[in-house]
């Protein structure tokens, strides 16, 4: 991947002096660029020109009010929306040089590199094994039975969930507790081992407890992924993000380090919107 | 100034008393409805329970040179008014096979004449005085009897009442039954899996769905006069065929299989999909690994209803020719051959007495095929049924 400055449009440019001070390497290497940026559901436009850099091996939070954009933008990243018939995509998605939208590129071929935890845990009606064994079957990561079992306790290790889950590995995977699939779903995200993982409000069906296990997770999966995490909940984006952009009506009104966003907004409504004056 | 409870309960007596009319009369509508289904069934059953014993008469045989000739002479004179026309036809031919036979001696049961087996039952019949006495004291002498009726398991269909049973028509049945699924099960699921996971939403499948459903709505005889044009007149299929009835049936449950298919698959909750395109899974994929081992128990639920609503059909295999007479028990695609209600239509239209009971019974042993396959095909659904 190019190391390349981040670069920010005009109007998202942090302040002269505000340095990047978390992961000052990793803050460099650009992993999705996103140019003019434009979605329409028919014919509401959804997101308007949006402009943004999303880095490697960190966690980037989405944040803003309901309907503003930032579930849809997210499903961009691995041509979800393509799903929805009525929708309409313009701009640039660039994800390793290559543009995603591009008709040559194959959506499948997108989604084993950028994979996808969705709000509700939606694990298979399958066994806990087979929910992490049978992706990298289908995309032929694995050829033998040792190798398929070896990927799968490695995949529930690094979901936190091998503990658990290692004597009924058999069971399904509906049985488990709601934040117990969630990390089964991860798991199912991380055993195809892509770049990039998109979480579409992960937390927001689990209690606190099972909550604070998947930010933690969240915090050691980005040494090895790049998460982009949508989340409602501004807490959560300030404890484990590394980066944050608030959306508001389709497009990006800030973009910037967590921690610089949380405690000097640049916008206005950002501010508003982060001191909790809606939302 | 606010209502008091005893105003808004004083209004209320009009409401409640209205609900619990509704209430009462839905009661008595299912009650009503039971009650002819009760009245149903115990008719059937007092009719078609008879049919399944059947008179029948031991008899000396013997073998001898003459018998082989005429079968009446293996028998005591007294016995042939009583014995069925066809045991005693069957002999000649059975030593003409087995020519060593000649000569021997043997006790066996023979059916009994339908008017023999009508007197046992108590129904109308035309024995004389002098047969009636004969048969009296056979059974006094336990030479006559009422045994389970195999020959009505065992044998086609016959003019001659005793001997006519329901063998032909099941073996065409089932022969007709897997030409229909052959043919509508992978068309449907198919069609309902393009259309429910592929087709673009327009006008174009709009139509098409409007169409499935208004076909399922159609009469059924002229699904039969569809099969007549098309497959028997301009495909040249055999005539009255197992591979021509269950064509023709086939066309009427496609759009049975289409709908519950569709069904079943719309069932399937969208965050599957959803989690399995996420991995990257290709659309095929996604629908052969998850959706459709979902859909599934609706799937095989949908296509034994289907199946059997095309079981008890009858108008459309008249009209290709599936009401034939049917003595022997054939095994083959295309050669003629009846089902189930045809043949109880044939036997309700047969004149003789003994009929009435065959026809009775023909109907028991069909609904008791589509009771086992509806119940299996509930056993199925609760047995796969699915949460997630």
């Amino acid at each position: 991947m190019n190391s390349q400055a981040p670069q920010f449009s005009q109007q998202m440019a942090p302040t002269a002096g505000q340095p990047y001070t978390r992961n000052e390497q990793a803050c460099h290497d650009l992993s999705i660029r996103v140019r003019d940026l434009n979605l329409w559901y028919g014919k509401n436009q959804a997101l308007k020109n949006l402009n943004i850099d999303l880095f490697q091996k960190n966690v980037t939070a989405l944040i803003g009010p309901s309907g503003c954009g930032k579930s849809t933008f997210l499903r961009c990243l691995n041509r979800m929306n393509d799903l929805i018939p009525s929708v309409h995509t313009e701009g640039l998605v660039e994800m390793d040089g290559r543009d995603v939208n591009a008709a040559k590129m194959d959506e499948v071929a997108l989604r084993r590199r950028v994979g996808m935890v969705f709000q509700k845990p939606n694990p298979f009606p399958k066994s806990i094994y087979e929910n992490v064994a049978y992706a990298p079957r289908m995309h032929d990561l694995v050829s033998r039975k040792v190798e398929q079992d070896e990927l799968v306790e490695k995949a529930l290790r690094d979901a936190g969930l091998w503990q658990e889950v290692k004597d009924k590995l058999q069971e399904p995977g509906t049985s488990l507790s709601g934040g117990q699939q969630q990390r089964l779903c991860i798991a199912r995200a991380i055993a195809v081992q892509p770049d990039v993982i998109l979480m579409d409000e992960p937390t927001s069906a689990l209690d606190p407890i099972s909550t604070a296990t998947i930010e933690d997770l969240m915090d050691k999966l980005k040494e090895q992924f790049t998460i982009i995490t949508v989340t409602h909940n501004m807490q959560q984006a300030a404890r484990v993000a590394d980066y944050t952009a608030f959306f508001h009506l389709g497009e990006i009104i800030e973009y910037n380090d967590t921690k610089v966003m949380f405690s000097t907004p640049a916008k206005k409504k950002t501010e508003d919107y982060i001191s909790g004056r809606y939302g | 100034m606010s209502q008091t409870f005893d105003d808004i309960s004083h209004q209320l007596k009009r409401r409640h008393r209205k609900s619990a009319r509704l209430k009462w009369m839905s009661m008595g509508a299912l009650g009503l409805a039971g009650l002819f289904l009760l009245w149903f069934f115990s008719d059937m059953l007092n009719k078609g329970l008879p049919a399944f014993q059947q008179a029948y008469v031991q008899a000396e045989m013997h073998y001898s040179e003459e018998a082989s000739k005429d079968g009446r002479k293996a028998i005591d004179k007294a016995l042939v008014p009583v014995v069925s026309r066809t045991e005693v036809r069957g002999i000649p031919l059975m030593l003409r096979n087995n020519p060593d036979m000649i000569g021997d001696r043997e006790t066996r049961w023979l059916l009994a004449n339908s008017q023999v087996d009508q007197y046992l039952k108590d129904h109308r019949h035309k024995l004389s005085g002098n047969e009636v006495a004969t048969v009296d004291n056979l059974v006094e002498s336990g030479q006559v009897a009422l045994k389970f009726n195999r020959a009505f398991f065992t044998q086609g269909d016959s003019k001659i009442a005793e001997s006519a049973g329901i063998l032909s028509a099941v073996v065409g049945t089932v022969m007709t039954m897997i030409v229909t699924l052959a043919i509508a099960f992978p068309i449907g699921v198919m069609t309902a899996i393009y259309l429910e996971e592929f087709a673009p939403d327009n006008r174009f499948t709009q139509a098409i769905e409007i169409n499935i459903n208004n076909l399922a709505a159609i009469p059924s005889i002229l699904f039969g006069l569809l099969g007549l044009a098309i497959f028997i007149n301009f495909f040249g299929v055999p005539r009255s065929s197992p591979l021509a009835g269950g064509m023709t049936l086939a066309l009427m449950t496609l759009p049975v299989i289409i709908i519950s298919t569709r069904t079943a698959l719309r069932s399937v909750p969208d965050s599957i999909r959803h989690a399995a395109f996420g991995v990257g899974c290709s659309r095929w994929q996604v629908v052969r690994d998850h959706v459709l081992p979902l859909a599934m128990p609706g799937i095989m639920t949908g296509s034994i209803i289907g199946l059997a609503q095309a079981m008890g059909e009858t108008a459309p295999l008249i009209i290709v020719g599936m009401v034939a007479f049917i003595p022997d028990v054939g095994a083959s695609f295309t050669n003629a051959a009846t089902v189930l209600p045809a043949q109880i239509f044939t036997w309700a239209s047969e004149p003789d007495q003994a009929f009435v009971e065959k026809t009775a019974g023909g109907i028991l042993v069909l609904l008791s095929i589509l009771i086992f396959l509806n119940a299996s095909a509930v056993v199925l659904r609760k047995k796969f049924e699915r949460r997630w």
